[in-house]
């Protein structure tokens, strides 16, 4: 059954059968709103095609978009409404939309239909696009924590603390990313986006990579951002992980909403129906 | 019970104060936050800078070399196998001056166009004023200008002109400049966004805008040659070019004989000058305001 419209051709579809009455609750105050969210991203699969100067002009004479360019549509109407202290964990299959969602929630793709509305500035847990592999340890820290927003300042004090808690082998901090093994490589990116704390934090699963004693330490430190932030965000596989921190989940098939509500509930009408 | 006949999501969270993630921010805010970045706009063009010279053995070396080398060939061509001066004093300092003023020009617009494109990534990861990415590569153009600079310098008195006090008004031509440049850029950086063909197409527009821009010839005489024909039009035209507009500043500032070979021409400075201001001023205000009208759409694609 999810088979089937996994297949179906991307394109706005009005219909939003799967996705569950929002029922809004007075009482509690609400950090993250999404109506009828949709988002359409573009994709120039490359290949093909003259790229002389004169095609170009021809195109844009006659308006045309590149052949080899497809929309995709991964988020297709999704509603729902996140209150102060939630932590909703986001789970789907592999290409459900569920970090497509998070970035719309931290406004960093624009919807094609639909809105969210935020209290504060929601952000993304994560600063890989902002460094460069060719350059030092030491400068993609500085980098990365202006890119994040961080003040010249703010930087140099935290400066200190992100080489600590990233605990690099001795002398590796003055070399290229690009010498770095994977693991080392996980654990400074991941001490730099964690050097900051967010109104709405989303966390994208890929982050929390590592030996065994990293990730009981990233753990924690994601504990600690939580209790400081309003809502949080966590796109996960793995389902433990959800079950332990979060106090309610969305589940997403296909762009669509399929289930919003209680962990245990939710993962359990998961698990049937992925067959694990 | 169903929450929604009662009241819609929309009204719910503009009741609880809450504001639209993807919205753009008000031009006075968008100003702010961007000077608020300006460090990371400079981190960001360094790092670039240096990141881009890391795989080649002489490193940012090449930043210097690359002037002299253009520069060496230009001299072989113009100045020892055509030898031509065509009313011109110090053939040499003024093709090269010309040369390394519009790719400045040159430069900041291409690197505009793909500014967006190619941060893709970062753009939809992190929120920062777009703006700040063609900031930052027309700032990683202008470290490397500023090198050509000193090359263009050494250049100039090696060929015989004298230092003048003439040589302080570089300094305002080239702030100029750069206003004039930022704007293009930023302009140039949403089409390029929106519309990837325009890198494709970008090349062939420089290139034609650069024999426009007196690079290779002297714009009065040029001017004056039409007017005989009775095209008297063109002069003016060619004389208002933005293009060519910084570069005959620069020349006059750098170049006691270039002011020299202008003398049998009128030229007007004061109205170069105003071309100079106006030309940078409308690019800089029309290309921001340009840019930061479809600031919350980038990162689409």
């Amino acid at each position: 059954m999810a088979k089937a419209s996994l297949k179906e051709k991307a394109r706005v579809s009005g219909s939003a059968s799967q996705q569950p009455e929002v029922v809004l609750d007075p009482a509690r105050e609400p950090i993250v709103v999404v109506d009828g969210l949709h988002i359409v991203y573009r994709v120039y699969s490359g290949g093909g095609g003259k790229g002389t100067a004169a095609s170009a002009l021809l195109r844009i004479v006659r308006r045309q978009n590149r052949p080899q360019m497809t929309e995709v549509h991964a988020v297709k109407g999704v509603s729902f409404v996140a209150y102060r202290g939630d932590a909703i964990g986001v789970i789907g299959t592999n290409g459900s939309g569920k970090s497509t969602l998070l970035k719309a929630i931290a406004g960093l793709l624009p919807p094609a239909r639909g809105a969210v509305y935020t209290q504060g500035q929601p952000s993304l847990l994560g600063v890989n696009a902002a460094l460069m592999r060719d350059l030092s340890g030491s400068r993609n820290i500085i980098l990365g924590c202006l890119a994040m927003g961080l003040t010249q300042e703010e930087t140099r004090a935290k400066y200190e603390s992100i080489v600590k808690f990233a605990d690099l082998k001795k002398g590796f901090i003055d070399y290229p990313m690009s010498t770095y093994s994977s693991g080392m490589g996980a654990r400074l990116r991941f001490a730099i986006a964690a050097a900051r704390t967010h109104d709405v934090m989303l966390i994208d699963e890929a982050l929390a990579t590592g030996d065994a004693k990293f990730k009981k330490r990233s753990k924690d430190k994601i504990d600690e951002l939580r209790r400081d932030a309003g809502a949080v965000f966590l796109v996960a596989h793995n389902l433990d992980v959800i079950e332990e921190t979060c106090n309610r989940v969305i589940w997403l098939d296909d762009g669509r909403m399929k289930m919003d509500g209680d962990p245990k509930e939710v993962l359990r009408a998961y698990t049937e129906a992925t067959g694990k | 019970m169903n929450g929604r006949s009662s009241e819609s999501l929309a009204e719910f969270a503009a009741r609880h104060g809450l504001t639209q993630s993807a919205a753009r921010p008000s031009p006075r805010k968008y100003v702010r936050s961007l000077w608020q970045r300006r460090t990371f706009i400079w981190n960001f063009a360094s790092a670039k800078t240096a990141s881009t010279y890391t795989s080649s053995r002489l490193g940012q070396l090449w930043q210097v070399l690359t002037p002299l080398l253009n520069a060496a060939v230009y001299y072989l061509i113009f100045g020892v196998l055509i030898g031509t001066n065509r009313g011109i004093d110090n053939y040499t300092a003024f093709l090269i001056t010309g040369v390394f003023v519009f790719t400045f020009t040159q430069r900041s617009l291409t690197a505009g166009a793909k500014s967006i494109g190619n941060n893709l990534s970062l753009i939809r990861a992190l929120h920062f004023p777009r703006a700040s990415l063609p900031f930052a590569h027309v700032l990683m153009e202008l470290q490397q200008l500023l090198i050509s600079m000193a090359v263009l310098l050494v250049i100039v008195l090696a060929t015989g002109e004298p230092i003048t006090v003439h040589w302080l008004l570089m300094v305002p031509v080239l702030l100029l400049q750069l206003l004039f440049n930022v704007g293009i850029s930023l302009a140039i950086a949403r089409a390029g966004a929106f519309v990837r063909d325009i890198q494709q197409l970008l090349p062939f527009i420089t290139r034609s805008w650069l024999y426009f821009s007196g690079v290779f010839f002297l714009i009065p005489q040029m001017g004056q040659k039409f007017a005989d024909k009775g095209y008297a039009w063109v002069g003016p035209i060619l004389e208002a070019n933005p293009g060519a507009v910084y570069i005959e500043l620069m020349r006059t500032s750098l170049m006691k004989s270039f002011r020299e070979d202008l003398a049998p021409y009128d030229v007007d400075y004061t109205r170069l000058w105003l071309y100079a201001v106006v030309w940078a001023l409308i690019a800089f205000l029309g290309g921001f305001w340009y840019f930061y009208r479809a600031e919350e759409r980038y990162g689409r694609g």
